[in-house]
């Protein structure tokens, strides 16, 4: 049994190193140093610190966003849709920051937290519904959201919430009221999302709702026969995981840029699956993988300058780590006892 | 006699088992050999060694005299080996025809000649009198007639040696009757049949010689006129069993269940219970027999509330139960054990403890204000592993990490340590070793004593007829009559089962 966990545990190391030594190969095939390239990488990404401002700051989001896809994997929802429910409760967050004024700081950041929270949860609960009552795949409904919030967020940056003194397509800043502070210049929003990351775990281990989630997630049969209902737990897996996935796009207004423009929150979602697949979908698991992918990106232009290598190395190398990380071959190779890959099939029961 | 099949030394091991220990065993040309065995005994290893689907860790597999390498199908195939696996290997949409040549189609240049496969199958099933009609789709035949199909699959190749795994746990009394029809046929053409089973029954008639496995190593080897049913069910189990449930006479009280005019559709949307009214008492176990697949899963499923009625109402002690609520018709004191332990009954992934309280982990004591409570949790798992036998180094154990009779005794556990006022026992033996299965039987007639109202819809007719005080016959979504179960006639509701009124 515990043999079994540290073997596991191994895979997401595994998929990482295998990527770093896929990358070096790409470099030098490039003609640059690999050794240069890692070396600035961990320089910038973690030992400065600006660096580790940086990187935890951007760890903090990653956590977040990887914990409201490890919301769904745990209930047996692939939400893919992370993205749009992202830049819906960054929306949200941004306006409430900018149109209320008057509010201290401790109501001001919470209820326009809450708001992005809110937005993201009507997204992804929607999702939710489609499936528990139409029966719409989740990763066909979230990805078609994911175009149209893209499309309404784009819309609503353009016209009614745009920052109309500006040349280019922005909502006006966020009040001073609503921007996160820095603790000497190191990030809060890494907290909340630790905090946030314990919590979630405790809900799994403790509660009976996490426990009636899982449930459903690991076999939707035996819950319905054991009195769960399945559709209510989909429709709240989904809201829950929009929820947690609208507060990281609040928080990444309210820390990091303090105004909304559609194309700064890239690839949050999606490091999300990354992230928490690398952590089994354990939320306390994801922690050391959001670390490192948030190094990885606080560092991607220090490699252009300082090593001359392109900044997309690292969308290579996140995709690697993706790849790796969720091919069997690789995990079944570790697992197994034997040299041979080979598994026997079903013996008796 | 021609050796047909020689294996020596067998053995193979999986992670913490060993699956073959030493296993030394012959079949001749012509002869029918059971391999007779608990669940978990090795056998379905053993004949997948045989087939190539298994590699074995040291030993010898000959046919014929050759040395087969190990893990290769082909040669297995090559050398004459059938195998008709448990679960069949079919294409529930294609035709007789298109499924018999699958994998080696009859064809002309690059196209698929039909008509030469056509008249290739209506000349394989007149050869070995195994009547099929070339033409009709496999989803909508009998199972009895699905695995006539899988048996000319296999006898299409010319083989020597034809491998049964377990054939017989889905057909009916007449089924099994003519399938033990077709052995003695092949055998009698010169054909070896190894065949899996844990029926002694079907032992007796058939077999030339049986060979016994228990926990991986061979125990014994006999012909059924050296030994009785008694005898090979302790070669099996190891020990002494009875086969005949122990159990005095029922007394039946007021009724605890009752169905009326009920109407339940399957997930396809046909028609599979139609107006069905029944009436269960506390104190008596009522026996619905019947073929799988003539309403029993969508009846049963829908009296536990996880089905929808289209029409009707279930009473639970006068009180009617809700549709479409499995929590609540579950605290009005109906336990369900299902069909299907391994979907519906257990969550493979969660420990043994949870299992246990898998339908009540919400409820005092195991939880409060929705925080849960791990230490009574694990008290109550620890009173029923020891209550129940089931076999585990620890209630933490995953439920996956259980054998077949032992997870079954999990649901039995967490099902009849409650306060119920009805029990729907679906199939509560099926792929359980004999040991356990007398266990539950047991369990089930002690329920009914401490007055509990039991519905036991099963497949096995033997087990119907070994439980009931009452037995319903179920076939095409409807009771077709009902009778005592004292001095039942297994024919005759063979018959019943059958669709046959006469």
């Amino acid at each position: 049994m515990k043999l079994k966990i540290t073997r596991d545990a191994l895979v997401p190391f595994a998929s990482v190193l295998v990527a770093l030594a896929i990358g070096a190969i790409l470099i030098a095939a490039q003609g640059h140093s690999p050794v240069q390239t890692y070396h600035v990488l961990i320089v910038r990404g973690f030992e400065s610190t600006a660096g580790l401002q940086a990187t935890l700051s951007k760890a903090g989001i990653l956590i977040m966003s990887g914990l409201a896809i490890t919301v769904g994997l745990r209930a047996g929802l692939f939400n893919i849709g992370a993205q749009g429910q992202v830049l819906s409760g960054a929306l949200a967050a941004t306006y409430i920051g900018y149109r209320i004024h008057g509010l201290p700081m401790y109501i001001h950041i919470p209820v326009a937290l809450a708001f992005g929270a809110l937005c993201g949860a009507l997204v992804g609960g929607f999702a939710g519904l489609l499936k528990a009552t139409r029966g719409v795949h989740e990763v066909i409904s979230t990805i078609m959201l994911n175009s149209i919030m893209a499309a309404i967020v784009d819309y609503l940056t353009q016209n009614q919430f745009r920052l109309k003194s500006q040349p280019n397509t922005r909502t006006p800043d966020m009040l001073h009221s609503a921007r996160l502070p820095h603790i000497f210049g190191y990030p809060t929003g890494f907290v909340l999302a630790v905090l946030l990351a314990i919590f979630v775990s405790w809900v799994f281990k403790k509660t009976t709702t996490g426990f009636e989630l899982e449930t459903v997630g690991r076999n939707r049969s035996a819950a319905w026969y054991a009195g769960i209902s399945v559709k209510k737990s989909i429709v709240l897996g989904m809201l829950l995981s929009g929820a947690i996935a609208g507060l990281t796009g609040g928080l990444f207004s309210s820390e990091t840029t303090g105004y909304f423009v559609p194309t700064f929150y890239g690839g949050i979602g999606f490091d999300g699956i990354t992230i928490a697949l690398l952590g089994r979908a354990n939320p306390i698991a994801i922690i050391p993988g959001a670390i490192l992918i948030g190094g990885m990106r606080s560092a991607q232009s220090a490699i252009q300058f300082e090593a001359g290598v392109s900044p997309d190395l690292i969308n290579l190398l996140l995709a690697l780590v993706l790849f790796f990380a969720t091919a069997p071959f690789l995990a079944k190779l570790i697992r197994s006892n034997s040299k041979s890959i080979t598994t026997t099939s079903g013996w008796g029961s | 006699m021609d050796t047909l099949l020689n294996i020596s030394n067998l053995s193979k091991s999986f992670p913490g088992v060993k699956a073959n220990d030493d296993i030394s065993l012959h079949v001749n040309k012509g002869e029918i050999v059971a391999l007779l065995g608990e669940n978990g005994a090795g056998k379905s290893t053993l004949v997948k060694a045989v087939f190539g689907l298994v590699r074995p860790d040291s030993g010898t597999i000959t046919i014929k005299g050759e040395s087969i390498a190990y893990g290769d199908t082909a040669a297995a195939i090559s050398h004459g080996v059938g195998m008709v696996h448990q679960h069949f290997q079919l294409v529930p949409v294609m035709t007789v025809t298109e499924n018999i040549i699958l994998g080696d189609e009859p064809h002309k240049g690059m196209f698929l000649s039909m008509k030469a496969a056509r008249q290739e199958v209506i000349e394989l099933s007149k050869r070995h009198g195994l009547e099929v009609d070339p033409d009709s789709v496999v989803e909508d035949l009998p199972v009895g007639i699905q695995q006539r199909i899988e048996i000319l699959k296999a006898l299409r190749k010319d083989i020597d040696l034809l491998i049964l795994d377990e054939p017989t746990a889905v057909l009916t009394p007449q089924e099994i009757d003519e399938l033990l029809e077709v052995m003695r046929n092949l055998a009698a053409s010169g054909v070896g049949v190894l065949f899996i089973t844990h029926k002694l029954r079907e032992v007796m008639a058939v077999a030339d010689r049986v060979v016994v496995l228990r926990n991986g190593k061979l125990v014994g080897a006999t012909t059924p006129s050296e030994t009785d049913e008694e005898g090979l069910a302790q070669m099996m189990v190891g020990r002494n069993v009875v086969l005949q449930v122990d159990k005095g006479p029922a007394k039946a009280g007021e009724v605890v269940l009752s169905v009326e005019n009920m109407t339940v559709k399957d997930s396809r949307g046909h028609e599979a219970v139609t107006n069905f009214s029944l009436e269960l008492h506390a104190g008596e176990i009522l026996g619905i027999a019947g073929v799988e697949g003539n309403g029993q899963r969508e009846l049963v499923e829908a009296i536990c509330g996880m089905r929808h009625r289209t029409t009707g109402t279930v009473k639970v002690a006068g009180v009617v139960a809700p549709d479409m609520d499995p929590r609540q018709v579950h605290l009005m004191g109906v336990s369900h054990i299902p069909e299907d332990r391994e979907k519906d009954g257990l969550v493979a992934s969660y420990s043994i403890a949870d299992n246990l309280i898998l339908n009540q982990f919400n409820l005092k004591p195991y939880a409060t204000k929705g925080i849960r409570d791990f230490k009574v949790r694990d008290a109550y798992a620890e009173k029923l592993v020891e209550e129940f036998d089931i076999r585990t180094p620890s209630f933490e154990n995953l439920a996956s990490s259980l054998s077949g009779g032992n997870k079954q005794k999990v649901v039995v556990a967490r099902e009849l340590t409650q306060d119920l006022k009805v029990v729907v026992a679906a199939q509560p033996t099926r792929g359980v070793d004999v040991g356990s299965i007398e266990f539950i039987h047991n369990q089930l007639v002690s329920a009914r004593d401490t007055g509990a109202g039991v519905l036991l819809v099963s497949a096995e007719l033997d087990e119907i007829l070994s439980l009931s005080d009452r037995i319903a016959v179920m076939f095409g979504g409807k009771i077709v009559a009902i009778l005592p179960g004292e001095g039942a006639d297994r024919q005759y509701i063979g018959r019943l089962m059958a669709g046959l009124t006469e």
